[in-house]
């Protein structure tokens, strides 16, 4: 089996079972983001219940990490590995013609997701980190705040119209980026066959909603919080 | 009709190539793209210059053997028809047309447009095949009950011609399409399923040796196939490939 994941076919299968984990979680992710917008203290409850949970914590969480790091990782060794499998480029090449700058664009499309996962670190996952690993405090409480802080940090967050910015940007590409990988990781592992429609609409649906709901939350909170 | 091309020239594998302009003229609209190199190379011969190399055999799009990479596409703008089938009514007059070889490091050039494609033979002799005595008491192979749907998609796969289209097109240079008919073709008939695990295992490693990359689903190979093999076949080697772990 060790074998399997060496040759070129067994890397896309493990690309594809990290994107399907990835794309899993990302819709976990969206379902709780949602809450927000229709109760502060659901979402405060669930976000607790998610940050202090040892299960989510220490087996869910080093999980996703590695997933996240594995689905980056293997993309810039395949993007290596493909760019010296083409050896000399075309001085004249029309990819237009036979595919889609998404599917050729992977890299890039990945890249931005990447840059945008940082900022998001930086934003929510290191604080969290500092707070709860570091200075230990699983209270979920803050000073001045009513409850508990998540829905309150949250909202400060997207106070800023620059990093509200930043996300939609970020979840564009992340549209694009599913809009080929989603359809994509069906196809590495084979199960496209006789499907392939269904599976191109159901791509296309997730591919757009989740994006443009994560969008949607954002200036949701921008706006709401302002006024 | 008259043309400027822009031919990727080249003494040898190991000489520096580069893009050489020519000009052709009263190129008639019904002749085939390699009739326009043909009138090149007499054009090229009759100044006492070395005409340009390219591969070409049986000129009816069914062996496989003529490339060029035709103004950024594999076989040229058309759909489904190999360089040989493809007209210059494709072209318009005062054209550049750019003419190049197939890329990939897995078919390196030899001269000029002519890349060196045994990498596919080799990939072949890896598993492509099915062991059959023919010592004279071999069964007919009608008489092996073959649904209409599995006989059709197994004929379907057998119409690759090897060209290779799929790996110059592919921006990974990906051989996988080739590899996945090839599979398809006996996987999907019952003769093929005695070796079925060691063919997959066999072709890909022998894929995976040749040096192609991966496949990264962009469906171009598909597209630019002139044969139309489908992308199905790329999911069904993984398929076999897979279940071949166990």
């Amino acid at each position: 089996m060790s074998g399997f994941f060496k040759s070129s076919i067994g890397r896309k299968v493990a690309m594809a079972l990290s994107a399907f984990f990835l794309m899993i979680f990302l819709l976990q992710h969206f379902a709780i983001n949602l809450l927000s917008v229709f109760s502060g203290d659901i979402f405060n409850e669930v976000s607790h219940f998610m940050g202090t949970n040892w299960l989510i914590q220490f087996v869910m969480q080093p999980v996703l990490i590695f997933g996240v790091v594995f689905h980056f990782i293997m993309g810039f060794i395949l993007e290596i590995k493909n760019k010296k499998a083409k050896g000399v480029a075309y001085a004249k090449n029309n990819g237009a013609a036979n595919s889609t700058w998404v599917s050729r664009n992977m890299i890039y499309s990945g890249l931005v997701i990447l840059a945008f996962i940082l900022l998001h670190f930086i934003d929510f996952w290191f604080p969290e980190i500092n707070t709860k690993y570091i200075q230990g405090d699983w209270s979920g409480v803050h000073e001045g705040v009513e409850g508990y802080r998540y829905f309150h940090e949250l909202q400060e967050k997207f106070v800023n119209p620059a990093r509200v910015a930043a996300y939609i940007v970020a979840f564009v590409f992340l549209a694009l980026h599913l809009l080929h990988g989603f359809t994509s990781a069906f196809q590495s592992m084979g199960a496209t066959a006789g499907r392939k429609k269904t599976l191109q609409n159901i791509g296309k649906a997730y591919s757009i909603i989740i994006p443009a709901g994560f969008i949607i939350i954002a200036l949701y909170h921008h706006f709401n919080h302002i006024h | 009709m008259n043309l400027t091309l822009k031919i990727w020239r080249q003494k040898d594998s190991n000489a520096k190539g580069q893009m050489v302009d020519y000009k052709v003229t009263d190129i008639s609209e019904h002749m085939s793209f390699l009739e326009m190199m043909d009138v090149l190379n007499e054009q090229l011969i009759n100044a006492g210059e070395e005409p340009v190399a390219f591969d070409h055999d049986c000129r009816e799009g069914i062996c496989g053997m003529c490339s060029m990479y035709i103004n950024g596409e594999a076989h040229g703008p058309d759909r489904g028809v190999t360089t040989c089938q493809l007209h210059m009514r494709m072209f318009k007059d005062g054209d550049t047309i750019t003419i190049e070889p197939f890329r990939a490091a897995a078919f390196p050039v030899i001269k000029d447009l002519v890349v060196d494609r045994t990498a596919f033979d080799r990939i072949q002799h890896a598993g492509g095949y099915i062991s059959v005595n023919t010592s004279g008491n071999t069964q007919d192979a009608n008489a092996i009950p073959i649904s209409k749907h599995a006989a059709d998609e197994a004929m379907d796969a057998a119409t690759c011609i090897g060209c290779g289209a799929c790996v110059a097109t592919c921006k990974n240079s990906s051989a996988m399409l080739f590899v996945g008919a090839k599979v398809s073709q006996y996987a999907l008939l019952p003769q093929g399923q005695v070796e079925a695990a060691d063919r997959v295992r066999n072709m890909v490693a022998q894929m995976d040796l040749e040096g192609f990359g991966n496949c990264t689903n962009t469906g171009a190979c598909e597209i630019e196939c002139p044969k139309g093999i489908s992308l199905d076949n790329i999911a069904r080697m993984n398929r076999e490939l897979m279940k071949a772990q166990f």
